[in-house]
């Protein structure tokens, strides 16, 4: 065991300097294949970091939500609305939405106003998101200023900046009170934007559904699990391990023929035969090939997907956004939470490290296989 | 110390072009003596030395080595006798290039998995011996013909072998160089190591430090002259 340590160590290192002599094409092949990792790791890292992100947004989110619609346009819930769906069977907590959007014409930037469900918030005060804290450099106990549509100044303490973890979440946010909300706005009482209902038998939402409409003709319900699936269109974890699958096997093929392509040097394979001559088995040639293949393609892949973290986790995914554009443009800019899979990382290194090892060990096999008699006719 | 009784070697065999370059060789080679291969081109000189040094099979006929015979042992364990027995010294020195001496030297240890540490003093032993331990870093391409030699005879000693088996060793030398390889291979014959080498060379083949030498002609032996001193 410890001879087969020793001679493993041996054939590390005689492969290493190997790699050390031939420069260029070591280099050449860990820039290449260092590249094809990154572009993998990276829509790997992002979709898989959008998927959380949208997993989480939408788990507090109710089954139903209920919009009116008014000559095909969204139109305010009046008065007594909500009072009529109470008699729908399944539905198990109705509530009356208030949100709205805001036009901050300082910094050109959209807001969403919203009064929460779950907390209460004192008059005069908001709860805003990380976006606001850092394009109006706000923080708690500050004032702020903002001008309605009807021309009045309204003006707010800050009483709290929402947590940085779901920045695709809450960036814009800012909250306040109903009493706030229906002054600043001049939204008439009794009025929501939207009513949200939580269903709590999954088989019953599509019934609800159904009911709602015949109840209300001029109502719209939108089910959480169509905004599911369009979401994991896009997002599903499979469609990714998809992307890296196929990917990583043209990846693997491009290697490959590269590898083909430039196949063993004359100064390779006098080599291999000096080294057979000299009483290197088969297996030790082929060995200390494994250990070329496997370090070249260990050091693309860690180098590969470090940068690939960086990318976008630091630089927001800044090379691809362009190309991904249907994702980009659901929310213009905000930093995703770093998040490691670790099936997903060994996923991507059986898939990028094996067929490379296995690669560089099919034109060896026939070199390796060669008699040992042959270097004395060289 | 190695015997061939009856060895036959064809090449392409069963094709339109079999050729069968030794036919029928019974040859002894005895231990801790120089022996050279002579004759002319063509003859089988290369042919007969891969197989006394187990670099290849014969088509017929056996081999034995210390009275064991080895001809019909699989690959794994002729490439461990290779290793463990045999030292090799080529034509074109066949030197790793872009390794130093040092490091071209102790390539045959490898496989055995002896430590480095241990590699390394024994090469350096070596060099220090082919007075060559000057140029133990030094890049075996930027070395003299004579120097290379001399590293190409460390790494054929590195794994202390009996028997030490050199292709035309000299055709690359002049004949000063030659003399004092002759000289070391003398050595070598003399501290207990078997020397077997082909050469063309009359230097080589007419020098007082050889022992015995065996004459081919068209894949057969002709003739064996000992040439130093009486045999016991
Ligand atoms: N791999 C091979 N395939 C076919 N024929 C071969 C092969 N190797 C050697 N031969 C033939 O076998 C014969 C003996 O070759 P060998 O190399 O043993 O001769 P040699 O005595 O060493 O010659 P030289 O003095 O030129 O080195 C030659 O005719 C050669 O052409
Ligand atoms: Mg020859």
């Amino acid at each position: 065991m410890n001879r087969w340590i020793e001679k493993q160590r041996h054939l590390i290192d005689f492969t290493a300097s190997s790699l050390a002599r031939r420069k260029g094409k070591s280099l050449g092949l860990l820039v290449v294949y260092t590249l094809l990792v990154f572009v993998l790791a990276s829509v790997s890292l992002y979709t898989h970091a959008l998927r959380n992100e949208a997993t989480r947004v939408l788990a507090g989110t109710p089954e139903v939500v209920l919009q009116r619609l008014i000559a095909g346009r969204h139109d305010l819930i009046p008065p007594g609305y909500i009072e009529k769906i109470g008699r729908v069977r399944g539905v198990q907590k109705i509530e009356g939405r208030l949100w709205g959007y805001y036009y901050d014409s300082v910094l050109k930037a959209n807001y969403t106003f919203m009064v929460p469900s779950d907390r209460r918030i004192a008059e005069g005060e908001i709860v805003v998101g990380p976006a606001l804290e850092r394009s109006r450099g706000l923080a708690e106990g500050n004032g702020i200023s903002f001008r309605a549509y009807s021309g009045e100044l309204h003006t707010f303490i800050v009483s709290e900046v929402l947590a940085h973890e779901s920045e695709l979440v809450n960036a814009d946010l800012v909250l306040m009170s109903e009493a706030d909300f229906r002054r600043f706005f001049a939204y008439p009482d009794g009025h929501y934007t939207d009513i949200a209902l939580w269903v709590a038998n999954p088989q019953e939402v599509r019934n609800v559904g159904l009911k709602l409409i015949n109840a209300l003709p001029d109502s719209r319900p939108i089910l959480r699990e169509e905004v599911l699936r369009t979401y994991a269109s896009i997002f599903d974890w499979r469609e990714g391990m998809m992307l890296a699958l196929l990917s990583a096997a043209i990846l693997a093929f491009g290697i490959f023929a590269w590898e083909k392509a430039a196949g063993l040097s004359a100064e390779e394979k006098r080599e291999i035969g000096i080294l057979k001559a000299i009483g290197w088995e088969t297996g030790d040639v082929i060995a200390m090939k494994f250990w070329e293949g496997f370090l070249v393609s260990l050091l693309a892949f860690l180098l590969g997907y470090v940068a690939a973290y960086v990318h976008v986790f630091h630089f927001e995914f800044a090379l691809f956004a362009p190309v991904l554009q249907g994702w980009a443009v659901l929310y213009p800019s905000f930093a995703l939470t770093p998040k490691i899979d670790g099936l997903q990382v060994a996923t991507l290194f059986v898939f990028s490290v094996l067929p490379y090892t296995a690669a560089t060990l099919v034109p060896i096999w026939r070199a390796a296989t060669t008699d040992p008699d042959t270097v004395m006719r060289s | 110390m190695l015997e061939l009784a009856n060895i036959r070697k064809a090449f392409n065999q069963g094709q339109h072009n079999e050729y069968w370059a030794l036919k029928g060789i019974d040859l002894e080679i005895p231990p801790a003596r120089v022996n050279v291969l002579k004759g002319p081109s063509g003859s089988g000189k290369t042919t007969l030395l891969t197989i006394l040094g187990c670099l290849a099979r014969p088509t017929e006929g056996r081999v034995r080595l210390k009275g064991e015979d080895i001809s019909g042992l699989p690959e794994r364990f002729l490439t461990e006798i290779r290793r463990s027995t045999f030292g090799f010294i080529f034509q074109q020195f066949n030197l790793v290039r872009g390794l130093s001496a040092i490091e071209n030297i102790i390539l045959p240890g490898y496989p055995t998995g002896t430590p480095r540490a241990r590699l390394v003093e024994r090469a350096e032993a070596l060099l220090a011996d082919m007075q060559l331990s000057h140029r133990r870093d030094a890049k075996v391409e930027w070395l003299s013909g004579g120097e290379q030699q001399r590293v190409a005879i460390c790494r054929a000693l590195i794994n202390d072998p009996e028997i030490l088996v050199a292709d035309e060793p000299t055709a690359n030398l002049d004949s000063k160089l030659s003399a004092e390889f002759l000289a070391i291979l003398r050595r070598l014959a003399e501290a207990g190591r078997t020397v077997i080498l082909t050469s063309h060379d009359p230097l080589v083949v007419e020098s007082e430090v050889v022992d015995r030498v065996y004459s081919l002609r068209d894949g057969q032996l002709i003739e064996v002259v000992d040439t130093r001193r009486a045999w016991p």
